[in-house]
């Protein structure tokens, strides 16, 4: 019964009170995972964008002379090498800073892009809403592989969009792809977002004072729905990663030049592994994306519990 | 009730026309049909090609070229495939069966022991039960299926191997190479890998979902009502408790076909099991247009399928909701 | 001298919040006499609803409740799970503040009832049926057969109420608890919910406890008044002496605040609810007292007779008379 201490809480008024921000902050450290996978993911990052010094072997470099295929982990080669004897290791470093940047990169375009449109889409409702609607309905009730595959496909064959897309197997195709499917869910968030806060006293003191309609989505709507918004770009990045490796792991990934790899195509490669009992190969990128993944999604979800004033974590 | 089933039977009509003619455009833009023809049969005389844009449609209009495919798929005059020249309705019926199969399977385990450990979590929220049980949705929904894939492969087909002389469970395909005619034990063993990496994900996700929707309904103030009635704690969650609870989870599961298709395809392909999914990549890896149009055909029929049967599902449960 | 059918001794109450322990009902005696209409009094937080759910046993199980509930002379406080459900819904019912999420949304009103008397009474499905049509009638529902196959969502909030009441008095318990009955709903169907209540306990004889903010509810129907205030009793007594000459200071100001034809301007009561994780030393009220001396901070007042009221007031007797307000 959460509502039974309300009438005590309510008369707490008078001593130390913290502003939402704060006890947003407060509530995400108590959160224990998030602040440890937070520390991995600074770790992590830190140790990607370092690769340089990081990394013990170029890329591309194998670790020693012939025979150095597929050696077990050892001290030249502490996560043991591939099939052409180069380092697990610092392709994992290299592999996940591709991976890290395909998924910030697309996140961060297709939140912003979906802020907007579901803002707008909220705040007008209407026919641009009711197609909106519409459109993401269909998408994401199709199985996410099959769309993914068939609007790669669709993108990568329409010669007028080569300037923006780039190559089909390109870093820059990969982002471009989940950018244009990143941002209907975050649409949806931020829509239903604005459809409940559009009723709002605050909003309605702003029309009545003639705020502009601009204006009250730049300055109302959008910044308080910026707990969902920043749940949903945490979302969007693991999103990204994960889908990225799929791809790749069917064959359809990035294949960016001279042997540059990502994390998806170290996994993608762990499917031969698994029958010829190179465990290494297989174990150690899957446990690298586990951990991101992981890692990740617990930062949203304490991020979505810490902004959400609705949750009484008490009861 | 029956004449809202049938107009909105009589509505999927037109919805799946305009949803299957997105997607003849989607497939002929992004696989380019005959190219891939040519492509796949270097040989193929002129007349040849004629006959294979003539019978799937492939005019240069698409809107005239749809139609045109649109009546040989009703006549049945489907185009064989671009490789080998098979027949398309047989293949798809065995890959249907297929996946009918497992999706079936994973779907009834993984949402029975969801469900279950969704409401052993809510019963006592904030528990050791409930934070291990949580903490294991959260992870089971984290790690996509091919990874547990791969890591359940690893362990169970090659490492038990090399343990314990033979493998627990194979690792691909329905039976072993050769083998014909039914056998329920050896299918079983065949699925038992795919089945579980699927319905991990069912589990974790449902196990979320009846956690989150129980804890509402058992924090309602007619559960309050209930108890001040002297009846049992069973009979409270299991009258009251448990009909409201599942009310927004069926009309979820019913709507997450796609999702479920979608775990299928991936795990089909890990496991070379002959369904939908591995249907699906191969004729989508070969821009195989006679293969691909009637899958997606299905697909889109089976999602407008299972909409309708969410929306049954929840005016039956909830009274009230009204259809009309 | 009539009997008493609950009596409430030093009853006590505390939850663990994240915050610390907090008391919110801090040793409450009051007893309910066979047939009598109680009122218990007091503002939001002041533990007059958790009294009661402590003695219906339907405290989460993170409240500690201490002290002793006797309902025609059976211990409840510590009794078994068992004997508290066989108590609840029999000899004691009930009714909650909001009738709109009170009833399950998913089954008919009938088998609602129904479920009430099936758990207590040995009775058929078909009889049961029966049965709850007659409360239905019994509560003021027109079309009471056809009204029972119903869901919730078909009756307005007022009818609702009233489904909820014949499903507390299904079967015809010692003591009936209301617990702000009227506050969600419209006055003029507040008007017909308390009828309802009063025709009830004339009708069966049942005890009833009216829990409300409001004192002109309290006014209308009560015999006997409670007041209580940061989880204590500050003064009892039949409604007409306490309306006639209140004397506890929190009394005074409460009834000063009611609203009264003849009268130009409301008196609220200064100041804010205390803070129950830390309520003030002595008597409660003395942060919000004009009569407030040093003495009301040393300690705790209990209840005293005085005149024909019982106040919990060190100063009761130096105070000045009251106006009268009834």
């Amino acid at each position: 019964m959460p509502g039974l201490t309300q009438g005590f809480a309510l008369s707490e008024q008078n001593e130390n009170v913290l502003s939402p921000r704060q006890m947003a902050l407060r509530r995400f450290v108590s959160h224990k995972a998030a602040v440890v996978s937070c520390i991995i993911i600074g770790v992590l990052t830190l140790f990607v964008i370092l690769a340089p010094f990081t990394a013990r072997y170029g890329v591309n470099q194998s670790v020693q002379a012939p025979p150095n295929s597929f050696l077990s982990p050892r001290s030249n080669a502490w996560l043991g090498t591939d099939d052409i004897g180069r380092d697990l290791y610092s392709r994992l470093i290299y592999g996940v800073r591709v991976s890290l940047l395909i998924g910030l990169a697309s996140a961060i375009i297709s939140v912003t892009l979906g802020a907007l449109v579901g803002a707008v889409a909220g705040f007008r409702g209407g026919k641009f809403d009711d197609i909106l609607m519409r459109v993401t309905d269909l998408f994401l009730a199709f199985p996410f592989l099959v769309t993914l595959l068939v609007v790669r496909n669709v993108l990568g064959g329409l010669p007028w969009l080569k300037p923006i897309t780039g190559e089909m197997n390109s870093v820059r195709f990969i982002i471009v792809l989940f950018s244009i499917f990143g941002w209907m869910g975050v649409a949806r968030i931020v829509r239903g977002q604005v459809l409940s806060l559009k009723e709002r006293e605050f909003v309605e003191a702003a029309r009545a004072v003639g705020a502009s309609r601009r204006y009250i989505i730049v300055r109302h709507l959008l910044p308080n729905s910026i707990g969902p918004i920043m749940v949903a770009l945490t979302f969007s990045v693991v999103g990204a990663i994960i889908s990225e490796s799929t791809l790749a792991f069917f064959g359809y990934g990035p294949q960016a030049g001279d042997g540059a790899t990502s994390l998806g195509i170290l996994v993608g490669a762990a499917k031969g592994a698994v029958q010829t009992g190179f465990w290494w190969l297989a174990v150690f990128p899957c446990f690298v994306l586990i951990i991101i993944a992981l890692s990740i999604n617990f930062i949203g979800d304490a991020l979505r519990d810490a902004t959400d004033p609705r949750l009484d974590r008490g009861a | 009730m029956l004449r809202y089933i049938l107009r909105r039977l009589a509505w999927s009509v037109p919805t799946l026309l305009l949803v299957t003619f997105l997607v003849y455009i989607a497939l002929r833009v992004g696989t380019d049909p005959v190219e891939s023809y040519k492509r796949v049969n270097p040989r193929a005389s002129r007349a040849k090609i004629q006959q294979y844009i003539d019978i799937n449609g492939l005019d240069p209009n698409f809107v005239q070229g749809y139609f045109k495919w649109l009546k040989n798929f009703i006549t049945g005059e489907w185009a064989p495939s671009i490789k080998g020249r098979r027949e398309v309705w047989p293949a798809l019926k065995d890959a249907m069966a297929n996946t009918l199969r497992l999706g079936t399977a994973a779907t009834v385990v993984g949402i029975f022991f969801g469900l279950i450990a969704g409401v052993l979590a809510a019963l006592r929220p904030g528990g050791r039960r409930d934070v291990f049980i949580n903490t294991s949705a959260f992870v089971g929904i984290s790690i996509p299926p091919f990874i547990s894939a791969i890591l359940l492969q690893l362990l169970f087909a090659v490492y038990w191997q090399k343990w314990f002389g033979a493998s627990l469970f194979p690792t691909s395909g329905v039976y072993p190479a050769g083998h014909t005619g039914f056998d329920l034990f050896l299918m079983l063993k065949f699925m038992a890998l795919p089945t579980i990496i699927v319905a991990i994900q069912i589990i974790a996700t449902y196990s979320r979902y009846m956690r989150s929707s129980l804890l509402d309904v058992l924090n309602s103030d007619y559960m309050r009502t209930a108890r001040s009635k002297g009846i049992s704690e069973r009979r409270i969650l299991i009258k009251h408790g448990m009909r409201n609870a599942l009310i927004p989870v069926v009309t979820i599961a019913a709507l997450d076909v796609g999702s479920i298709v979608g775990g299928l395809i991936i795990t089909e392909n890990i496991f070379a099991y002959p369904g939908m999914g591995l249907y699906f990549l191969k004729s989508f890896g070969e821009g195989d247009f006679p293969l691909l149009m009637p899958w997606m055909v299905v697909i889109v029929a089976s999602i407008l399928l299972f909409n309708l049967i969410a929306d049954i599902s929840y005016a039956w449960l909830d009274p009230r909701i009204r259809l009309e | 001298m009539t009997e008493k059918v609950l009596e409430i001794r030093d009853l006590r109450v505390t939850f663990d919040t994240p915050s610390g322990p907090l008391e919110a009902v801090r040793g409450i005696d009051l007893d309910v006499e066979a047939g009598e209409l109680l009122g218990v009094v007091g503002e939001s937080g002041s533990g007059k609803s958790v009294t009661f759910l402590a003695t219906m046993g339907l405290l989460p199980v993170r409240a500690r409740v201490t002290g002793s509930v006797l309902l025609a002379g059976e211990q409840l406080i510590g009794a078994s799970n068992k004997y508290m459900r066989s108590v609840r819904g029999r000899l004691l019912s009930m009714i909650f503040q909001d009738p709109l999420s009170a009833l399950n949304p998913v089954h008919r009103i009938g088998d609602q009832i129904s479920e009430m008397l099936q758990s207590h009474q040995n009775l058929s499905s078909r009889d049961a049926a029966k049965r709850a049509i007659e409360l239905l009638d019994i509560v003021g529902i027109p079309q009471p057969s056809d009204r029972a196959g119903q869901y919730p969502h078909e009756f307005s909030g007022g009818m609702r109420q009233r489904v909820i009441i014949a499903i507390a008095i299904a079967n015809n318990p010692k003591v009936l608890i209301a617990d702000e009955p009227t506050t969600a709903l419209d006055v003029t169907v507040q008007a017909q919910i308390l009828e309802v209540i009063e025709r009830v306990q004339e009708r069966f004889g049942t005890a009833v406890v009216l829990i409300t903010h409001d004192l002109g509810v309290i006014a209308r129907v009560a015999d006997r008044v409670n007041v209580m205030y940061a989880g204590r009793n500050v003064e009892q007594g039949t409604i007409d002496s306490l309306f006639d000459h209140p004397s506890h200071p929190y009394t005074r100001g409460l009834l000063a605040s009611l609203p009264r034809p003849g009268k130009q301007r409301l008196k609220p009561i200064t100041g804010f609810p205390p803070n129950m994780l830390n309520p003030p030393s002595g008597c409660a009220f003395h942060t919000r007292c004009e009569f407030a001396a040093d003495i009301c901070k040393g300690e705790l007042p209990n209840l005293v007779s005085f005149g024909d009221l019982q106040t919990a007031c060190v100063r009761a007797r130096e105070l000045p008379k009251s106006e009268n307000f009834a």
